[in-house]
């Protein structure tokens, strides 16, 4: 150490100047900004619409960036399986709108009313007329609650009746049906639609986390949990479907195939399902209902859905690696509405988010886009307070581990549930803010 | 984990946090590292005594980190599931143990200018 001859200032100064070296590494925005004029309509500021803006705030110069959406709210919906199972508040999952949106992009909190695609204008819902040069329809999905015949959402939290995907107020009152049905026990209903639904891992993961809890508390043994699976099927990933089923085994969950929910009677407690026999009558303690799900009317009226697919759902007929519009090259679709086969997940929009970026932008300067989407879904599917299973996978329902070797899809593990628990939605506001 | 870079693990950090506690955290832990460094420099010898009281204050840093982690995670021990969840358990207690180690070595040889050996 004798060596080292260094005074105290001198010391000080080293130590500053290595702080300063770490500082200058740090990686800046390495794309250069686009100057363009164009004006850019993004329609809904979830988690598409508001990271796209942030991306697109950062990459143009010059830009007219408008965003339309009627919530003041933002909801960060991957939260809202926490918050039904007693985990996290209700305000976990909230925050405004504003919060999350760059200056220099315009927000119209009002829904869009029309679109006309040929004239390109989005028309909103107190009649201003918005003409655009490039279109994102972000604008979520719509729950179809009254297509289940007999329920409305004022029920949920009452007489044994859950409904999580209605939002935080829903998900929290969720908790409070399913934390009385883990304390007095019976029969449990756990649904899913048929349709095409955001999250497809959510119906498990409620059904996985009540069943421990009720562990936990010692109650298991009052209660006989039952999944009504939509089909043949546990999940749509058949690998992922065989560890689904082996996990129920293991926790004692029956599974009911081909049971979609159609009607309920509160009163009664009896829920009604279409089964491949015919509609078959269910007596139940708690139901959890997750109703069917479609792209919102705007979209379905204004010529945009496929006209040969999904035609009670209205997906936004685009194509399935650019997400670019099949017959308006002048939109993109983005997050739930998009009309592929897989991917209404917050991971997916983050994946989805750079592949509209650069489509957008090799229109604008008349270059080829070179990202495309491959149906990247991520499911953190927990298993049990504690734990979860990290499923990642593709349009080709290939598994596609982020981690692989050192985080193994299938298993259910700690560290995947401290993923969920510590990192997910932090990464999630990272990606709102265009950062992720 | 799409783009998994520097700049993406300081904005989920930032998150985490908060930017302000992050940074700060940040900037506590530069300024722990660079004390330590200091002492060690100015002292010219590693204290003995000192670093024997840091030692027996390593199992208490190692636990009150574990401890810390499954209280906020809602998780409990029984939730360890497989190698890479006991490497994480491990580099925990580990980054508690040597983190209490630095903080309480740095922090004797900063209150007690030269004890003697």
């Amino acid at each position: 150490m004798t060596k080292l001859k260094t005074n105290r200032r001198q010391f000080f100064g080293l130590a500053a100047g290595g702080a300063a070296a770490m500082a200058v590494t740090v990686p800046k925005a390495a794309l250069s900004q686009v100057a363009t004029k164009a004006r850019i309509v993004i329609i809904g500021a979830g988690a598409g619409g508001t990271a796209l803006a942030n991306r697109l705030a950062i990459r143009l110069s010059g830009a007219q960036i408008t965003l339309l959406d009627q919530r003041a709210e933002h909801i960060y919906q991957p939260g809202l399986s926490l918050v039904a199972a007693g985990l996290k508040p209700a305000g976990y999952v909230t925050s405004k709108t504003t919060d999350w949106l760059p200056d220099g992009v315009t927000l119209i909190a009002e829904a869009a009313a029309a679109i006309d695609p040929e004239v390109k204008t989005v028309t909103t819902a107190s009649g201003q007329s918005l003409p655009y040069d490039f279109l994102v329809v972000a604008p979520g999905l719509v729950l179809d609650h009254d297509a289940i015949e007999g329920f409305s959402l004022d029920m949920v939290g009452k007489n044994g009746i859950g409904a999580l995907y209605a939002g935080p107020q829903y998900a929290a009152a969720t908790w409070a049906a399913a934390k009385a049905y883990t304390e007095t026990g019976g029969v449990g209903l756990f649904t899913r639609p048929a349709t095409e639904m955001k999250c497809a891992g959510a119906p498990l993961k409620h059904t996985f986390l009540i069943e421990d809890i009720a562990r936990s508390a010692g109650t298991r043994g009052k209660l006989d949990i039952q999944y009504m699976a939509n089909n043949d099927a546990l999940f749509g990933v058949p690998i992922v479907s065989e560890k689904v089923r082996m996990l129920f085994g293991d926790r004692g969950i029956a599974p009911q195939y081909s049971h979609v929910l159609r009607a309920i009677d509160a009163g009664a407690k009896t829920a009604i399902f279409d089964t491949p026999t015919g509609p078959v009558t269910r007596d139940y303690d708690y139901i959890h209902v997750i109703p069917p799900q479609r792209a919102p009317e705007v979209i379905r009226q204004s010529g945009l859905s496929w006209a040969d697919k999904w035609t009670d759902q209205g997906w936004v007929e685009c194509d399935k690696a650019s997400l670019r519009h099949l017959r308006y090259p002048d939109i993109w679709a983005l997050g739930d509405v998009a009309g592929v086969p897989k991917g209404k997940t917050a991971a997916s929009v983050k994946w989805q988010v750079p592949v509209v970026e650069d489509g957008l932008i090799a229109a604008m300067t008349g270059t080829e886009p070179v990202l495309t989407y491959n149906g990247y879904t991520s499911c953190p599917m927990i298993t049990r307070v504690g734990r979860a299973m990290l499923v990642e996978f593709d349009y080709n329902n290939n598994l596609t581990p982020s981690f692989p070797g050192i985080i193994a899809p299938l298993e259910e593990l700690w560290i995947s549930w401290l993923m969920k628990e510590v990192a997910l939605k932090p990464t999630y506001n990272a990606m709102l803010r265009g950062r992720a | 984990m799409k783009d998994l870079t520097f700049g993406t693990l300081l904005a989920v950090f930032e998150e985490i946090f908060g930017p302000g506690l992050f940074w700060a955290m940040v900037i506590a832990a530069v300024l722990v590292t660079v004390a330590y460094l200091y002492v060690m420099i100015r002292d010219r010898s590693v204290s003995w005594r000192k670093f024997l009281l840091a030692q027996l204050s390593m199992p208490l840093g190692a636990i009150a980190a574990v401890w810390f982690v499954l209280a906020v995670t809602s998780s409990k021990l029984s939730d360890l599931g497989g190698p890479v969840d006991v490497i994480v358990f491990l580099g925990i207690a580990v980054a508690g143990a040597v983190g209490t180690a630095i903080l309480v070595y740095t922090a004797q040889s900063l209150l007690r200018r030269s004890s003697v050996e």
